[in-house]
């Protein structure tokens, strides 16, 4: 879909130097580029430390989408490869992980502070889960919509060991007038009269079992934009939830009313959680768990392939029922085969598909559609809102096979 | 050099200096000072045009220029459209713009992306 043509135009022997105590490249120093298939899809090939050549979306804060190739064969993403999304420009360039502390506080018996070490002593647990921008595909919509213009990268499915939020809530004692938790962390605005990005969730979710502080992602440190050394990981549910720098965690006996939950990061509140394309929704609700998507990840669009046999792969999540099958059409939708589902890494994984096809001489017109445990399945059309969030559509993957 | 002599030779460095630059997985706990993460250099700008010198003074404290290059283009794109952006601006992210200004910069975006 993205870059994975020869779409990548590279100046030289640029990606060198990923010695130890470097500095950033000048960024100069890698001039290469992608094309998003949109219009103004124009982006650089950034390359910062701990990550390879990323799709640079911005640089103040930064944000970098994933190459789409890296997700070919790739059930687990690289941390390297792993997007990046900020939303404030005052992001925490020295952390010191032996006095880096997360403060419990509010309504609770008990308040804490827990030294990293500390954490990293409870018991941790493991868990495969997909982490997706909101805004994932937003360039995509049509009409287009203001927002981060991203193409189909800014997701990634990772190993999360962490320590279950539950543990330290139980730890701090929470009282019974609990209603929410917010979550704060070390990144905050320029000016002080910007929102600070806080998030809530409610108790009952907060206290699944689930929702985990996480120190280690693919069994390694978290890259340091990714939320060294502490974030929130909420499986299943979009990644403006997934705290980074997490060192602030305050129990509210109240539905919490800042920016980002009240005002931003809403969704319609009707079933499809979609509008008519350019109009307004009536109510909203804070935007939650994935919509199921799928993808097919080892044919890029416009891709030449040989008349015959040929195998297609590719990846499909949900919001945490897990994927129930996954349907391919070699005949723009008209006919559907079921794919073979690979190994099941949890709910909240990215679930690998493949499926052998024949495909004669001519253009072929390639769809993936993926149905959820639920029962919810992908639309064939788009739908639409006006933040440009939850896209999930039948991805279509134009071939020509000679 | 091998890999191996540089990590360690840049591990004694970064020692001796007393912090630790992101370099790579494993050598965090390895030492107990702080880690340090260094951004590469900004190099988007925003384009030439009418009131360039307002947008910049206005614009870059909180973001990069590459936040507007990547907006939609077209006919739907222009005043109405970057007249809202700087309204939130404002309104939702408290950019300290004098009301002035505010003419310019939506007609500088409009004219010029």
């Amino acid at each position: 879909m993205i870059d994975r043509r020869s779409l990548i135009k590279q100046s030289g022997a640029a990606i060198a130097a990923l010695g130890a105590g470097i500095a950033a490249p000048s960024a100069g120093a890698f001039a290469a580029a992608v094309a998003l298939p949109f219009d103004n899809g124009q982006r650089p090939l950034v390359k910062y430390p701990e990550k390879r050549p990323m799709i640079g979306v911005t640089s103040r804060p930064p944000q970098l989408e994933t190459p789409f190739s890296a997700f070919n064969g790739k059930v687990i993403t690289p941390n390297d490869a792993f997007f990046v999304r900020y939303h404030l420009a005052d992001i925490p360039l020295s952390i010191d992980p032996n006095t880096f502390a997360v403060v419990i506080k509010g309504k609770v018996g008990n308040p804490l502070r827990l030294s990293l070490a500390t954490i990293k002593k409870l018991p941790a647990v493991n868990i495969v889960a997909v982490n997706q921008c909101s805004g994932n595909s937003r360039g995509f919509f049509e009409p287009r919509v203001a927002g981060g213009q991203l193409g189909n990268g800014a997701m990634g499915n990772a190993r999360w060991m962490g320590v279950p939020l539950k543990t330290i809530l139980d730890m701090a004692g929470v009282q019974g007038t609990a209603r929410q938790v917010t979550f704060n962390g070390m990144d905050g605005p320029v000016s002080e009269r910007t929102p600070d990005f806080i998030k809530a969730l409610d108790i009952d979710h907060a206290r699944d079992g689930e929702v985990m502080l996480a120190y280690s992602m693919n069994g390694a440190n978290l890259p340091f934009l990714n939320g060294f050394p502490l974030r929130l990981v909420v499986p299943g549910y979009y990644g403006t939830y997934w705290v980074k720098h997490l060192n602030e965690i305050t129990v509210i006996d109240n539905v919490f009313d800042g920016f980002w939950m009240k005002t931003a990061y809403r969704i319609p509140d009707n079933e499809c959680n979609c509008v008519e394309p350019g109009s307004a929704p009536k109510g909203t609700i804070p935007i939650n768990r994935f919509k199921v998507r799928s993808f097919i990840t080892s044919v890029a669009d416009g891709a030449n392939l040989k008349a015959g046999e040929t195998v297609l792969r590719g990846i499909a999540f949900d919001g945490g029922k897990g994927i129930k099958s996954v349907a391919l059409s070699s005949d723009g939708g008209k006919t559907w085969a079921q794919a073979r589902l690979g190994t099941d890494l949890g709910k909240y994984s990215f679930r690998e598909w493949l499926l052998p096809i024949s495909l004669p001489a001519g253009a072929h017109e390639l769809k993936v559609r993926a149905t959820s445990n639920s029962g919810e399945v992908q639309p064939m059309e788009p739908l639409w809102n006006g933040a440009g969030y939850l896209r999930n559509v039948v991805e279509t993957v134009r071939v020509i096979s000679t | 050099m091998s890999m191996k002599e540089s990590t360690v030779s840049a591990l004694t460095l970064t020692t001796l200096l007393g912090l630790m630059i992101i370099s790579g997985p494993g050598l965090c706990e390895a030492t107990a000072k702080p880690v340090l993460y260094k951004l590469p250099s900004e190099v988007a700008a925003f384009k030439p045009g009418p009131n360039l010198e307002v947008v910049q003074n206005n614009c870059t404290a909180c973001h990069s220029a590459d936040y507007v290059q990547t907006q939609p283009r077209g006919p739907k794109f222009k005043e109405d459209f970057w007249r809202a952006e700087v309204t939130k601006m404002i309104k939702i992210y408290g950019a300290p713009i004098d009301e002035a200004d505010v003419g310019k910069i939506v007609d500088y975006l409009a004219q010029t992306y």
